[in-house]
């Protein structure tokens, strides 16, 4: 046999101390890499009183795939392609499958997946846990979008097949849900039809906040991607001074006549991995500002129809794995938060605030949403979007982002749960409108909760 | 749950008119920390601490405890525990005696002992377990630099004080990897009403100075904390004084 034998109850149970991205606040769990579905369902049948919840590639900065004293169920062993519809372009994939996956198969065949967020080292199962977006929000939404059907495993054990239109309570609940309502075994996806694996991109800079977001609202129409990153450390006229990326997928014949040979090949490049040794304060306020110059300053003034891998178009920082680890032991959290258009003022002044608190945030994304969609949490609503990462040292960052959260609920806004570390429960029920009946749906095919997680309990969902 | 700036949701006292644990349940209440239990003897004080504590927002509970009746903390604190997470355990429970009346008295040096040590080490197992069970969690210690080496002037207390330090250094030792942490705390003299009319040690510190050092040592995941910090040092040179010497010492 060339399957490993596991115990058919137990898959392996074994405790482990978890923790997300930002690898801030574990907890210890008894863990199963179930590698079929009659032993996923039995892990969740016989969970304990402290419930299970579904992990996969744990690229949540917060607490959401974590279950102190309970059982966490890594999917990431079920990662079978299940079937490509090569004509459509639909994918049905189980849910440990990354996107990382789904890109080295369907990039060669001309499909792209429709949604990508800022790592491909995410799982199906996560992605629509989450709900996801990406740099296309506003021309394609978020990943749920594009889902036409999913497997969920219930607390009973059973598995429901969804559909938006046949199911749309319980499908909308769970894209989103932050797997509170079940574990997506497969999902069936709808891919976006591509001439080539490469981007044609154009990149420019914008002096300040003000320019950066003129652009960026001028820009919605021109480009299926957009972002903007913007320079949160800088003070003065430069403040929120910005690099703007924006493009699409290249057509054949726009690649140079050397790529058009494998204009489908998908190679994206690894730069090695952020060794294990104590970084701690590498990143500060000192080369926070350089880091940022240095982004700055090699941007081009503007550039256009630049030809781009999807790597380094998407995924930057998935060149460096484990890149999470320049934070130190201490570890880091990101705050993203969504204020709807009309809301410059409170964008403005969170920048301002930020940078005057000289929090030494790198790397901070920019970005305008389209509308929502019809998922009980899902974060994305028509506005914008602001991410910043941040040391969990920082002196003061508790008072900080407790104030802005303010500001972001006063705007009409809210917070991403995928992100979030530190929220004050009491803020979520006003952000999401429908955490009531998330909560009543959940109590109705969930009574003993026997999904649940540290963020769950944390943030009472 | 802990979140990831180290701000615990949820906190259970033992001791719960301690000074110093009051002043860190005030610090954390004004974060995130919305559901307290006080544990300790029915007093007045207590219930004080309970009301002011409410003040701040959170959601209090009186838990009726004593450290000495170690028969009941198992029932006592699994209730607590039975209503939901506790993300951090003080225990703040504890007495200085008299030295002089005391070394007179078995019956009263042995109560020293008792409550100190004894009823550390009972609740102590009981809180960790439950905290074991929850998969994350703290405990932190509230210990003294006299559990670093007994002195003639108060050897009863410091002896006892020793004791609990070495017990929780070893249940923290005995639950790494289950997501528990337990955090002993040593501080010098501090300005509270267990310490009212005696004469200031040098280095004095005050319950809000402590308490800031729980919190920082709570936000690190310190294993030890040493309140002022500069008793690390001063300890670690005492410890190695002899004998002769030590007790020639005038403190």
């Amino acid at each position: 046999m060339a399957v490993p034998q596991q115990s058919s109850t137990g898959a392996g149970l074994h405790p482990e101390r978890l923790y997300g991205w930002g690898m801030t606040s574990p907890s210890v769990a008894e863990v199963a890499d179930p590698t079929a579905l009659d032993q996923l369902s039995e892990l969740v049948t016989g969970a304990g009183p402290r419930g299970v919840i579904a992990r996969g590639l744990g690229r949540s900065y917060g607490d959401p795939a974590q279950n102190g004293g309970g059982r966490v169920v890594r999917t990431t062993s079920l990662n079978k392609i299940l079937n490509i519809d090569i004509e459509r372009g639909v994918v049905t994939a189980q849910a440990g499958v990354s996107l990382h996956q789904l890109m080295s198969t369907m990039l060669p065949l001309g499909w792209f997946v429709p949604v990508t967020p800022g790592t491909r080292y995410v799982t199906v199962g996560g992605a629509i846990g989450a709900d996801i977006h990406g740099k296309n929000h506003h021309s394609a939404g978020s990943f749920t979008q594009h889902v036409l059907s999913m497997d969920l495993l219930g607390a009973d054990g059973q598995i429901r097949a969804l559909t938006p239109d046949g199911t749309p309570e319980l499908f909308w609940a769970t894209a989103g849900g932050m797997g509170l309502t079940g574990i997506v075994t497969q999902a069936t996806i709808a891919f976006k039809k591509v001439e080539t694996a490469r981007i044609k991109a154009d990149i420019w800079r914008a002096p300040d906040l003000d320019g950066v977001m003129a652009e960026l609202a001028a820009t919605d129409d021109k480009y299926p991607y957009t972002v903007a990153w913007i320079d949160c450390l800088s003070t003065g006229k430069n403040l929120g001074r910005s690099v703007l990326t924006c493009g699409d997928f290249a057509k054949l014949d726009e690649l140079p006549a050397k790529v058009r040979r494998e204009p489908r090949k998908f190679a994206p490049l690894s730069l090695g991995t952020v060794p294990p040794v104590p970084v701690n304060g590498l990143l500060n306020k000192m080369t926070g500002r350089v880091f940022n110059e240095m982004w700055f300053r090699k941007a081009p003034l503007r550039k256009e129809g630049v030809i781009q891998g999807v790597g380094a178009f998407f995924h930057p920082l998935d060149g460096i794995m484990e890149w999470n680890r320049v934070y130190g032991p201490a570890g880091f959290l990101q705050w993203q938060f969504v204020v709807p258009f009309g809301a410059e003022d409170t964008l403005r002044q969170i920048v301002e605030r930020i940078s005057a608190h000289g929090a030494p945030a790198a790397l901070t994304v920019l970005k305008r949403f389209g509308a929502g969609n019809s998922g009980y949490l899902s974060f994305p609503t028509r506005g914008w979007t602001l991410a910043l990462d941040f040391p969990t040292n920082t002196p003061g960052l508790a008072t900080l982002l407790d104030g802005l959260d303010e500001k972001v609920l006063e705007a009409g806004g809210r917070l991403y749960l995928a992100k979030d570390s530190r929220m004050r429960p009491e803020l979520l029920a006003e952000m999401y409108p429908r955490l009531e009946a998330f909560r009543k749906l959940r109590a109705e095919i969930d009574p003993h909760q026997v999904f649940m997680s540290d963020q769950a309990r944390r943030l009472h969902l | 749950m802990k979140d990831s700036l180290g701000a615990a949701q949820s906190l259970l006292v033992l001791g719960g008119s301690s000074d110093i644990a009051m002043a860190t349940a005030r610090k954390m209440a004004a974060l995130r920390t919305k559901r307290i239990y006080l544990a300790g003897r029915t007093s007045r004080q207590l219930e004080d601490n309970a009301a002011e504590l409410r003040q701040l927002g959170a959601t209090v509970e009186v838990v009726p405890f004593d450290a000495a009746a170690t028969d009941d903390h198992e029932k006592v604190l699994s209730q607590v525990f039975g209503a939901g997470d506790v993300d951090v355990v003080l225990m703040a429970f504890g007495v200085l005696g008299d030295q002089a009346e005391d070394e007179k008295d078995p019956v009263r040096a042995a109560a020293v002992a008792h409550v100190n040590y004894t009823g550390a080490v009972s609740s102590g197992i009981v809180v960790a377990q439950a905290l074991k069970k929850q998969g994350h969690g703290a405990l932190v210690v509230l210990s003294s630099v006299a559990a670093e080496r007994a002195r003639k002037a108060n050897f009863i207390y410091g002896s006892s004080k020793a004791g609990l330090d070495a017990f929780a250094q070893g249940l923290g030792d005995s639950l790494v990897g289950t997501g528990v942490h337990v955090m002993v705390v040593r501080p010098g003299f501090v300005d509270t009403k267990m310490t009212k009319g005696m004469e200031k040690a040098p280095l004095s510190t005050t319950p809000e100075a402590v308490a800031d050092a729980i919190l920082a040592g709570l936000r690190r995941g310190s294993h030890t904390v040493w309140a002022p910090g500069a008793f690390r040092y001063v300890m670690s040179g005492l410890r190695h004084v002899p004998r002769p010497i030590f007790r020639k010492l005038p403190m």
